[in-house]
């Protein structure tokens, strides 16, 4: 498989659902009113927000009756070109090393597995990789987060389950200053964002990596779930407001699932993605290309 | 929540060119379902499932009679709450039970939809009831997934039966044999989470189906779920059979359209809600709960309860009928002040009666609804008996005396109210005979 070819291969399940839903829609003989409101439709069902979609859609259409354009192809072209405009909101990031990258987000979006994955990559790029398992809380998550480190043969410090994850993040912080490890990425217990004593614990974990390693490039990242739906922009609103975001994962991309929310997190709140899950083996991850992804959800 | 006063924000805007009250036309539903449509996709409920519904809703809302105490915002929101409840089902959490022991239970969902955490609030939950549940760690794949088990299990008290790595549909019949053999009453076995397109693993979920005899599939999904939700609760049930839907994560701000969605597509119900990370944190599904959560409308919805608590609509044509028929009794002129009570406020009784509302022409003073007074009044009428009530011109002297002490009043208050009754039912007359030139 060439380059972006397990992305694209993922993505083409979602073809099937936004690809198809455009088509019939394109099927139709009239570009008229009705037409862009159900494609404003269509673009919601993709999980895309209301607000973006209607911006999208708005946009598409002010230009198309300005050019005068009848052509469907066209049409059909240029709204590729409007959801590209929306990734590009996001600047692209550009990791530096040394680096930290925490990894946060809901429950059961699979951070543990994109962190082994992760660590795989680095390692795999010839970067000295260790791991903190500083979800304590989860019953045996470290115990998972060993298996993955086991397979990506990285180090793992870890604490017993209950204790401080503040205490293992500073473990970890200490032990990789003194081995000089390129990234040290930290596993945190899945929280709903709503859970205001769970997001002070972030924070505090955030301030630890912030204090004890100023020379090492921070990065926050946040898991998301390919499934969900208009709730993820919630979800990254309130994790950027408690430890500031720099980036997403995408997960469980080799579902059905088309991760839409993805178009107005970029629009809306101007984070990029960074990597994108496509399978449970420790090498299904990449780094996230917008072209491809765009191409393959048309 | 700034989206969920949108809806009923543009909803009234929609009705506020509705110049007077009547009948809901087709023109403004369908206005309104399009606000509606937008709300449901915001909440997730997938596009498919919203327009079927909205199509349903419209036809069943066009040529309604508006409620007196409802603005025409609020009935539509009403209709489309009532219908969202009603599709949603029952409350209803009861898990099977089968008549041979030990009755089988067995979990299917994606990955991290929070099956394993479940199996643990399911067996206290059955603790609870007085069973015995036995935990079968089927879930071969993940890792640490059966340690995981093993930990929730011993903080719900339930023994985990697990053999480590092997062959799951071999491990969840031995599992059966252990309860049987150990006596056992229910078995909870969690599987691996798995996408609905692996075909490996759901033919593995069908194996063990055909090799136990399983009583309950529960297909665990998470409330955060998009569009999505479709397909995965279609698969499951296409391959499963799935007898029930457990809700999960609905502890954060999602609004849940999924459920509406997998209600809609499996027709299976929903029987429970998890909702937080301790092992008690299990809740029947609540329909008319997750409707407002939806149209993400709770407070409005509170507010139509409450007027529709106030005057039901039956009371308020009997109310009507008698203001025509002139037949107004001081019982009537009670239940008026009750009612008032009852709303909280004048304001909302006086639009609530016919004609006086806010284009008509009768005002009445704030002297007029004095607190005080409306209980004096309503001790008054109270004290009378059911014949003085119907007709108060046989009210002499001494009937006055025995009603001012009944009430704790004077006859000079009791000569007041009957007064003021006379004018009112002057008033009405008036308005009857004049009838073209009042707008009633």
């Amino acid at each position: 498989m060439g380059l972006f070819g397990k992305l694209f291969s993922a993505l083409k399940k979602t073809k099937d659902g936004l690809g198809e839903k455009l088509r019939v829609l394109f099927a139709r003989d009239k570009i008229g009113e009705d037409f862009y409101e159900d494609l404003e439709d269509v673009l919601i069902s993709s999980d895309i927000s209301v607000a973006t979609a209607d911006e999208i859609v708005e946009n598409l259409r002010d230009r198309m009756i300005s050019e005068k354009v009848k052509d469907k192809d066209y049409v059909l072209s240029e709204l590729k070109t409007e959801i590209k405009g929306c990734l590009d909101m996001a600047d692209d990031l550009e990791i530096g090393f040394p680096a930290v990258i925490m990894v946060i987000g809901v429950n059961g979006v699979g951070k543990t597995t994109s962190i082994g994955k992760i660590a795989a990559y680095y390692s795999s790029q010839g970067k000295s990789v260790t791991i903190a398992a500083a979800d304590t809380f989860r019953a045996a998550a470290a115990n998972q987060l060993e298996v993955w480190a086991d397979r990506a043969k990285v180090r793992i410090v870890k604490s017993a389950e209950g204790s401080d994850p503040s205490a293992v993040v500073f473990d970890a912080v200490s032990s990789v200053k003194a081995k000089k490890t390129d990234v040290l990425i930290i596993d945190t217990a899945g929280r709903l964002h709503t859970k205001s004593n769970l997001m002070e614990e972030l924070k505090k974990m955030s301030r630890v990596v912030e204090r004890e390693y100023p020379q090492a490039e921070f990065y926050k990242f946040i898991a998301l779930d390919a499934t969900t739906g208009q709730n993820a922009l919630s979800q990254v609103e309130v994790f950027d407001e408690a430890v500031g975001i720099d980036g997403i994962i995408l997960t469980k991309l080799d579902g059905t699932a088309k991760g839409g929310f993805v178009v107005s997190l970029c629009n809306e709140l101007q984070v990029p993605v960074v990597f994108v899950g496509t399978g449970e083996k420790i090498d299904d991850v990449e780094l996230f290309d917008k072209d491809a992804f765009v191409d393959g959800i048309f | 929540m700034a989206v969920f006063s949108g809806l009923s924000e543009k909803l009234n805007h929609i009705f506020s060119k509705m110049t007077k009250r009547g009948k809901l036309t087709e023109l403004e539903i369908k206005q309104a379902m399009r606000e509606v449509r937008i709300a449901l996709l915001e909440a997730d409920v997938n596009l498919q499932v919203a327009k079927d519904f909205i199509a349903s809703v419209s036809e069943k809302a066009v040529g309604q009679d508006i409620l007196k105490s409802l603005s025409p915002a609020q009935q539509v929101i009403k209709i489309v709450n009532e219908e969202l409840t009603a599709l949603m089902g029952s409350t209803n959490s009861k898990l099977v039970v089968s008549s041979s022991l030990p009755t089988v239970i067995m979990m299917c969902g994606l990955q991290g939809a929070g099956k394993t955490t479940l199996c643990g609030k399911l067996a206290l939950h059955l603790k609870k009831q007085g069973k015995k549940p036995l935990l079968v760690a089927c879930d071969v794949y993940r890792p640490a997934a059966i340690e995981q088990l093993k930990i929730v299990g011993e903080k719900a008290g339930a023994e985990v039966f697990e053999k480590g790595q092997g062959n799951p549909v071999k491990i969840a019949s031995e599992g059966v044999e252990y309860a049987e053999r150990f006596g056992f009453d229910t078995v909870i076995v969690d599987t691996a989470g798995r996408l609905h397109i692996d075909e490996n693993l759901m033919k593995e979920l069908e194996d063990i189906t055909k090799t136990i005899r399983v009583d309950e599939i529960l297909l665990t999904v998470d409330s955060m779920t998009g569009q999505d939700a479709v397909n995965v609760a279609k698969t499951f049930n296409e391959r499963l059979a799935v007898t029930g839907v457990v809700l999960t994560k609905l502890d954060g701000d999602t609004r849940g359209g999924a459920c509406l969605s997998i209600k809609a597509v499996t027709g299976k119900p929903i029987k429970f809600a998890s909702v937080g990370e301790k092992l008690t944190d299990l809740e029947p599904f609540y329909p008319d709960r997750m409707a407002s959560r939806i149209l993400g409308m709770g407070d409005v919805l509170s507010l139509i309860e409450k007027a529709q608590e106030a005057v039901s609509e039956e009371q308020a044509v009997k109310l009507e009928k008698k203001f025509r028929e002139n037949a107004f009794t001081l019982d009537d002129y009670l239940e008026q002040f009750a009612m008032l009570k009852k709303m909280g406020g004048a304001r909302g009784l006086m639009e609530m009666l016919p004609g006086m509302g806010l284009g008509g022409k009768v005002k009445i003073s704030d002297k007029d609804i004095d607190e005080k007074k409306i209980e004096r009044t309503k001790a008054i009428i109270l004290s009378m008996t059911k014949r003085e009530r119907f007709d108060p011109s046989i009210i002499n002297y001494s009937r006055k005396t025995r009603i001012a002490k009944g009430s704790g009043t004077t006859v000079q208050d009791v000569n007041q109210l009957l007064k003021q009754f006379d004018q009112t039912k002057q008033m009405m007359k008036m308005m009857r005979n004049r009838k073209g030139f009042f707008p009633f």
